[in-house]
């Protein structure tokens, strides 16, 4: 009994929180760099340096009101950012020893700030802009917390019935438990930013009546549907982004199979398997048609993945769920060789006709991407392969609406991080654009 | 393999280690444990009139998640009868005949007092004595410590009492705590002192407690000042060793010095010898780390010496002193710029903020196309890649540089920044030669201005 009660929760947080003491020497380890490269590589550029500085003197305060000047997500990005890309890939320390443990150190300072209940930012006078955010996800939160800094009126409406976007429902919570989103989320609103939950725009919340009430619309809306495969049996793969949801926010209702197949090559794919493997799955298989050296997740997530005993099958393109009964029994694959390479620099996989071959597995999971926001579509807003256009001050097609976070990126990484960044700089052109036009944007 | 072993004012002894008259020598089992572990030597903990310590006698000064750095004490000399102390003594002495006891002492400053004591220590077989005029609390109060070795007219007339006493060596401790270190040595010399040891600790106070604003250490609700050593006197010591080491009447006496002050590494040694000293005390050190620190601090001097051909301590002991000089006779021609060696440097920038900020702005940022540019980043950039790959090189305007060195010691990469000597511009050429030469230059601007013109010196 006590042995099952002690039993640590196999999704629970990879890294414990970092003690007073190993903050304090890691703090002290930085080197206080100039114009730091750590900031600089930050998509939100906190001072870095300033803030483990300031753990280092144990302003444990000021530390946290350093990172929210420029982020006011902190807590999500100390978690979720990719750090080995970001600050701590650029850490001049890096090239003959450890680089400073960047994430961990803000994650302390925000833990401290949220021990003690610290509002990001002191109440500022009230503004005259009234503005609208859709969606409650990073970059919406950014946004809107930044506008609160300014002191206009914000209100966000979310179609679901949590905040937080990606952090609440598609970070695993071995990396971002769900409270932390949560109560991140609670902390901007508690600036005096409204909510209103279970309003989804293009359904019970039209653009025409937002633009008559409010002076500028930010959409933060996020990508649309997850990708599907289009092979014989495909209704009967699980979306790999309903996986996560459900293992955060109904853990005991989930259950996997014996033998795991994820399908998909990048990080969230990798956080299935991961799943997958800590509820107890025998074998995990990530099925790729390119090779190792093709696949769009992080080189640590996926040594990550193969310490956890996931394994690989490359170079193979599903073509069939082999279905028994109705249930499934296998994933029919053919070989794939590599051919040119395509638009993305990749090269191309092409099957080789006849080399069809089945892997056994009772679950299938697929994490192929997301298609592009079909707001964009439904508001006739312009669009770059699909996700929204926007302007340099984050402007769609259409003014005074605006827009950040996954829903405009078409290419490249999305990480949280660059739409809080972009919900940031939103918020400061929305903000200019009302102080020149004194409250009309 | 190199020796060694020294002789101090007679007093032999297998290295120059000897751990300082302080809590490490307070009993006969701590010392004999330190002699186990390879100590050279020990100087007992002072030994004297009877005394209370208090609870919360150590201080210390943190930085940067370095312990103790500094220590500061309130702890007066031995608080255990005078009587256990000499029959300890006679015992470690009798089981240790190859290691150095030395005795420290302190009474009150009578002739009779002095005698007495001399006479006691002599009794146990110790190797000398140690005249504590240096302990800067608690004892200064009641006239003795520091409040003798701050009047150079007490330590030569205690000094000689106990000369006349005494058959065996005789040191005396100077305190550090005293405008000019020199007049207690010279006094002590002139009092028939035998050796000299210094420096005793430091008068401070380390810290204020910021939740109470009580001074720490806390002694029930009171602190003071207490004696300061540790890494962070080093220094200091190293200082008043050349001080007084360099000093003529010293010098002509030939009165051997001990010194101590912040040793904590074999490196740390080789510099007291090289500045002079004969044979070294050390107390923080042991204190923080225990009495093993003697293993590394012998094998690490011994391999140096090895590696340089020094077979002995007497090969190299006080080789630096005849550098000491003064300001006046710097040959104010010499001039050495900064170089930053590319491929080392890491841009963590630290010399840039150092040099503009505080020094003469000779350190620019150059991008990867030559040209100077300003720290900063545009705020959309994005991600390790543009971070590292556009960050510019920091680089010395070396016709700026004037040499001051902050950068050189701001930088935490090991050889990146090289002082690089120049051929001087000009012939060589002292304050006090210039001063005597041309005394109008010295003395007024005008005048100094028309000088640095006829000679080319740009002052940046």
């Amino acid at each position: 009994m006590d042995l099952l009660e002690e039993r640590k929760d196999p999704l629970g947080e990879l890294l414990p929180p970092l003690t007073d003491h190993e903050a304090s020497v890691e703090a002290n380890r930085c080197l206080y760099c100039f114009d730091a490269p750590c900031t600089h590589a930050c998509p939100t550029h906190i001072d870095i340096p300033k803030f483990i500085k300031k753990i280092a003197t144990g302003n444990l305060v000021g530390s946290a009101r350093a990172i929210f000047e420029e982020n006011l997500l902190g807590a999500t990005c100390a978690r979720v950012c990719p750090v080995q890309e970001l600050c701590e890939g650029a850490c001049v320390l890096g090239a003959d020893h450890k680089p400073i443990s960047i994430g961990r150190l803000q994650r302390h300072a925000m833990e401290s700030a949220a021990a003690k209940g610290l509002a990001p930012f002191p109440p500022a006078a009230a503004a005259s802009g009234r503005v609208a955010v859709i969606g409650a996800g990073p970059a919406s939160l950014s946004c809107a917390g930044e506008l609160r800094r300014f002191g206009h009126a914000v209100t966000i409406f979310e179609r679901r019935e949590l905040p937080g976007g990606l952090s609440t429902y598609g970070i695993i919570k071995l990396r971002e438990p769900m409270e932390i989103a949560l109560a991140e989320a609670e902390m901007i609103l508690k600036t005096g930013v409204q909510l209103e939950l279970g309003r989804e725009l293009g359904g019970n919340l039209s653009l025409a009546d937002l633009q008559s009430e409010y002076h500028a619309v930010f959409l933060g809306v996020g990508p649309g549907e997850s990708n599907t495969l289009h092979i014989p049996g495909s209704e009967h793969i699980s979306d790999g982004l309903v996986l996560i949801e459900r293992s955060k926010t109904d853990p005991d209702g989930l259950t996997v199979g014996r033998n795991v197949v994820v399908i998909g090559a990048g990080n969230t794919a990798i956080d299935c398997a991961t799943i997958a493997k800590r509820l107890g799955a025998e074998t995990v298989t990530m099925v790729y048609r390119r090779s190792e050296h093709e696949m769009t997740a992080f080189d640590h997530e996926v040594e990550f993945v193969k310490l956890e005993g996931v394994g690989f099958k490359f170079l193979a393109q599903p073509t069939r769920v082999v279905l028994e009964a109705d249930k499934i029994v296998g994933l029919e694959c053919a070989r794939v060789e590599l051919g040119p390479l395509d638009n993305s620099g990749r090269a191309t996989p092409v099957a080789v006709p006849g080399s069809e071959f089945v892997l056994p597995t009772d679950q299938l999971i697929t994490a192929i991407g997301q298609d592009p926001p079909r707001l964009a579509k439904l508001l006739g807003l312009k669009t770059h392969e699909g996700f929204i256009s926007v302007s340099d001050e984050f402007e769609t097609s259409v003014p005074g609406v605006f827009a950040g976070g996954d829903c405009i990126r078409s290419t490249g990484a999305a990480f949280t991080v660059m739409g809080v960044q972009d919900g940031k700089l939103a918020a400061h052109a929305i903000h200019s654009r009302l102080a020149a036009k004194g409250g009309k944007p | 393999m190199s020796d060694l072993s020294i002789e101090f004012a007679g007093i032999k002894s297998p290295n120059p280690f000897w751990l300082a008259s302080a809590p490490p020598t307070n009993s006969g089992a701590q010392i004999h444990k330190a002699f186990e572990a390879g100590w050279g030597g020990a100087v007992w903990k002072t030994i004297g009139p009877p005394v209370f310590n208090v609870s919360n006698r150590y201080g210390a000064w943190h930085f940067g998640g370095q312990k103790m750095l500094g220590i500061n004490n309130v702890e007066l000399i031995s608080d255990r009868p005078l009587e256990v102390n000499l029959q300890e003594i006679a015992e470690v002495k009798r089981a240790w005949p190859d290691r150095a006891v030395i005795v420290s002492a302190m009474v009150e400053s009578t002739p009779t007092s002095w005698r007495e004591i001399v006479h006691q220590i002599e009794d146990t077989g110790a190797d000398g004595i140690e005249l504590n005029y240096g302990c800067p609390h608690g004892m200064s109060e009641r006239g003795m410590g520091s409040a003798v070795g701050q009047v150079p007219e007490y330590c030569e007339q205690i000094t000689s009492w106990v000369k006349h006493a005494a058959r065996i060596p005789l040191i005396v401790k100077l305190t550090p705590n005293i405008t000019s270190i020199v007049g207690p040595a010279r006094a002590a010399i002139a009092g028939g002192a035998d050796a000299i040891s210094l420096i005793n600790t430091i008068n401070s106070i380390t810290a204020v407690d910021l939740d109470t604003f009580q001074i720490s250490p806390n002694i029930g609700g009171k602190g003071g000042h207490g004696g300061y050593a540790g890494p962070a006197v080093k220094p200091i010591a190293l200082h008043l060793l050349a001080t007084v080491a360099g000093d003529a009447e010293v010098m002509r006496s030939g009165v051997p010095i001990s010194a101590m002050g912040g040793i904590s590494s074999w490196n740390d040694a080789a510099e007291f010898l090289l500045l002079g000293a004969q044979s070294l005390q050390i107390c923080t050190a042991a204190m923080h780390y225990g009495f093993r620190i003697i293993e590394d601090l012998c094998d690490g001097l011994s391999n140096w010496m090895d590696e340089r051909g020094l077979a002995s301590i007497a090969d190299y002991r006080g080789q630096s002193l005849p550098r000491l000089s003064a300001f006046q006779d710097f040959d104010l021609s010499f001039r050495a710029v900064a170089r930053i060696d590319q491929d080392k440097c890491i841009k963590c920038n630290l010399c840039y903020a150092a040099c503009n900020d505080t020094a003469h702005q000779c350190i620019d940022l150059v991008s990867a196309d030559g040209s100077v540019v300003q720290p900063g980043h545009d705020i959309r950039s994005n991600g390790k890649y543009e971070a590292v790959t556009n960050r510019p090189q920091p680089m010395v305007r070396e016709d700026d540089c004037v040499g001051c060195r902050l950068c050189y010691n701001v930088c935490p990469v090991e050889n990146c920044i090289e002082m690089v000597e120049l051929t001087p511009a000009r012939a060589s050429i002292t304050w006090d030669q210039l001063s005597n030469a041309r005394p109008e230059v010295t003395q007024s601007w005008e005048a100094m201005k028309k000088y640095r013109d006829v000679n080319g010196i740009q002052i940046h």
